[in-house]
């Protein structure tokens, strides 16, 4: 059955807003879109502390662990009795209260690798441990189906990422420079395939229905949000964050990273606002490579960790609801006695995305020897969820 | 009009079956130096390739134009009356200024990097030294530090001037332990905030990975804590923002780091020795050896190429020029089965496509900006590893069209500093946006 016609129906047989799909799946579901469904992905490059950005302030640990960068509970937005949001995610909150925001605790690669390169360089390829691996895992994915539209994937980045490595994706961090016309004028019988992307960026159309943050992630997700309502075919999207790499002075609820937390997350909120009913038609996911020491360093900030936190917003997400079984930060629950350790599996969160929202087939060669396991983030709420 | 000429030239020469020792001296200048000036293809054989390779390689002999010096801007005046430097080793990283004289400091800082990033494109662009500032960006690169980073905005200049140009042509242990006590890097790394009951990993974990072993170098989590330790103490000194070590930020207890022991109560000579040891370890050798050849050869070069330049760096005890030379005199250097086939990083790219088009600059400054849009802001980038030398990391559709959108703007005239004197300058932009032109 088709899943658009199988929402609507569940949303007019379900009884209560706790039980229908989320606020975007809602829209979706009421033929709102006609677009394609879309994944955008979001790398916070650097590490990021996913001990303060969902902080698990039932862990008496947690405060016992990080003196001077703990996040008071009192500043903390609870979300289920046991985990809090950095208050820096305030503009977040919506969404997780309307259910279309859902977190992945102690998620990230299982490979133990500490070196940002390397570890982004596993995730990206999809192959945890795998060097040899060339294309990323979200190039193989869009090579599931064939496809013609030039502009399937774009990499709002300063650099072509490694994730769509191999796809014909376009990388630019800016898509009116891109699209120059003088260039295409004089470039485009000699470069035809490049020019094709450059024509269709010339057409966009899509008016900004949101104010967003400065800084480059609000910029390029501004961005995406323009092809999304230009209906240009695209199915992924990348944008990619540093400065999450907090080794020193990383503060609690102001500082260092609270200024980046607050600026990832209104650009996020404003990428959806702007979408609207659109949203429907999107799930973001965020990562990072992984996450930070348990304990706070010398320098009140944390070294390089394991596991960190996911989000996932949009689209048929089953929001409202941290996902991912909590390892707990006892001494001997931490992954080589110092780190969160990884109880779900990026792959798995992407797995569910890529198969159940973007309709890939088969994850055997996106994934490859690796058997994922299902999260349920996905899809119309059912009597017993949350 | 009269550069038209040289243009009208390398197309009609393009289009013919190409002389061996022509195609030896444009692939030099294209390895060797930022691509060719109209002339200089026929000037390099005029000289002979192998000479000039030879003079390459002791840039010190080559006569040259004089460049502004090397502007380091200027730290906050230690012990002034509105500022001081960072506490050592300490928690107190801020400095206690006024909002609007840290709007001052951080314009400042700005205008410092952009003015040396201007230096750097100059010399790039007209050095008669093309080698050595090749040569330059592979070891700024390679030993990268953001300038982004607090105090490294202040610290970079010095770095590229006072640690790293004087010590390319000489040994790498040299280079390392210059390094290794460089502010900047200290900075950077975060080895400056690390003292001995509260170690900071980061330097341990990169002058392995990145610097010396490489990361299947043979070295464990154990290790880079290890490591780390050795290095407690190793920061910057509040007066006059240089290298110290503070012993009462040392760790004192015995350590083992990659097999070397070191007992207790030991100081900075530990460190220096892990650098020396480092630096002559067999994985550095083969680092080093697959930077240098993946840099002037090919992305993936031949393991008979990287095992002999490796042989070579372990036999000459680091001598970098003998190691660089061992690349550049291989049979595979010149093979022609490599010509052409690096796509060039941005910044190659840019100062080859103001060197092929005659251009005359008569201000960096907007191409230093410039930069930033065609991927490759110099100084600027994040992570420890630099920017890639590989091919795929600059040849995506996005990246292609970026360099087609600044050589038209350098061949119309639209750069801002970058005079051609073209007429036909659909012409010049073709040539400078040509699929072989994106290569190297």
């Amino acid at each position: 059955m088709n899943r658009r016609i199988f929402l609507k129906t569940s949303g007019l047989a379900l009884v209560g807003s706790a039980l229908t799909p989320n606020v975007f799946a809602r829209m979706a579901g009421a033929g709102a879109t006609g677009g394609k469904k879309v994944l955008v992905a979001i790398f916070q490059r650097g590490a990021v502390d996913g001990l303060n950005m969902i902080v698990p302030y039932g862990e008496r640990s947690y405060y016992a662990a990080r003196p001077s960068i703990a996040i008071p509970k009192n500043e903390i937005a609870d979300l289920d009795g046991f985990f809090g949001a950095h208050p820096s995610l305030q503009s977040l909150m919506p969404y997780w209260k309307d259910r279309s925001l859902a977190i992945v605790h102690a998620a990230g690669s299982p490979d133990s690798t500490r070196s940002h390169f390397d570890a982004q360089d596993f995730m990206e390829a999809g192959t945890p441990g795998v060097k040899s691996t060339e294309d990323g895992f979200l190039a193989r994915a869009l090579a599931t189906r064939k496809d013609d539209a030039p502009l399937r994937a774009v990499a709002l980045s300063q650099e072509p990422p490694r994730i769509l490595a191999g796809s014909s994706a376009i990388a630019t961090a800016d898509l009116a420079t891109f699209a120059n016309s003088a260039s295409a004028k004089i470039f485009g019988s000699m470069y035809p395939e490049a020019f094709e992307s450059v024509n269709i960026l010339r057409s966009l159309r899509g008016r900004n229905e949101a104010t967003y943050p400065r800084g480059p992630l609000a910029n390029a997700l501004k961005q995406i949000a323009q092809l999304i309502k230009s209906d240009v075919g695209l199915e992924v999207a990348f944008a990619d964050v540093g400065g999450w790499d907090t080794h020193a002075g990383q503060g609690r609820t102001e500082g260092h990273l609270a200024n980046n937390l607050r600026n990832f997350s209104d650009a996020i909120a404003a990428f959806a606002k702007d979408l609207g009913s659109r949203m429907g038609d999107v799930v973001l996911v965020t990562m990072s490579e992984f996450g930070r020491t348990v304990r706070e360093n010398g320098n009140r900030g944390t070294d390089h960790g394991h596991a960190t936190v996911m989000l996932a917003l949009g689209g048929n997400v089953k929001g409202g609801k941290v996902y991912g079984k909590w390892p707990g930060l006892g001494t001997s629950q931490l992954f080589e006695g110092r780190d969160l350790a990884v109880t779900t599996d990026f792959r798995d969160v992407f797995g569910e995305v890529l198969t159940q929202h973007l309709d890939v087939p088969s994850l055997a060669k996106v994934f490859p020897r690796y058997q994922g396991k299902g999260l349920g983030l996905l899809g119309p709420f059912l009597i017993g969820d949350g | 009009m009269k550069r038209l000429i040289p243009i009208a030239a390398l197309l009609l020469i393009a289009a013919q079956p190409q002389p061996i020792e022509r195609q030896r001296a444009e692939h030099a200048l294209n390895r060797l130096a930022f691509g060719a000036r109209p002339g200089d293809v026929e000037r390099v054989m005029r000289i002979g390739v192998d000479r000039w390779i030879e003079q390459q390689l002791h840039p010190e002999r080559i006569a040259d134009r004089t460049f502004p010096a090397i502007r380091s801007p200027e730290l906050p005046s230690p012990g002034g009356r509105t500022s001081r430097p960072p506490r050592e080793g300490g928690r107190d990283v801020r400095l206690p200024l006024s909002d609007e004289a840290k709007k001052a400091l951080r314009k400042e800082a700005r205008r410092g990097i952009e003015e040396l990033s201007a230096q750097r494109i100059l010399r790039a662009a007209e050095s008669e030294r093309q080698l050595n500032e090749v040569m330059v960006d592979f070891w700024m690169n390679h030993f990268n530090v953001f300038a982004g980073k607090g105090l490294d905005r202040f610290l970079i200049g010095s770095y590229e001037r006072d640690t790293i140009r004087p010590r390319i042509w000489g040994r790498f242990e040299e280079l390392l332990m210059a390094t290794a006590k460089s502010p900047a890097m200290l900075w950077y790394l975060d080895n400056a905030r690390s003292r001995r009951d509260a170690i900071n990993e980061n330097y341990a974990r990169e002058i392995m990975e990145l610097h010396t072993l490489g990361v299947d170098g043979g070295y464990t989590q154990k290790d880079v804590t290890e490591l780390a330790r050795v290095f407690t103490g190793w920061t910057i000194d509040r007066r006059d923002a240089g290298f110290t070590f503070r012993r009462f930020l040392h760790d004192s207890e015995s350590k083992l780091v990659l097999g070397q022991r070191f007992r207790a109560a030991g100081g900075i000579e530990e460190g220096e020795a892990m650098v020396r040891f480092l630096a002559r370890h067999p994985s550095t050798a083969k680092h080093i050896a697959t930077k240098l050849c993946q840099r002037l050869v090919a992305d993936e070069p031949p393991a008979a190429l990287v095992d002999r330049v490796a042989k070579q760096f372990l036999a000459t005890n680091g001598d970098l020029r003998a190691t660089v030379k061992a690349v550049i005199e291989s049979p595979e250097f010149s093979d022609p089965r490599y010509y052409r086939t690096k796509v060039k990083s941005p910044f190659e790219y840019a100062i080859s496509a103001v060197r092929a088009a005659g251009a005359r600059i008569e201000d960096p400054l907007p191409l230093a900006r410039e930069l930033r849009k065609i991927g490759e802001p110099l100084y600027f980038a994040q992570p420890p590893t630099g920017y890639s030398d590989a091919s795929k990391a600059w040849s995506s559709d996005g990246a292609l069209v970026a360099r087609l959108n600044f050589a038209v703007a350098v061949a119309t005239n639209r750069m801002p500093g970058i005079r051609v004197s073209s007429t036909d300058s659909d012409a010049l932009a073709r040539m400078i946006g040509a699929p072989e032109f994106q290569k190297q």
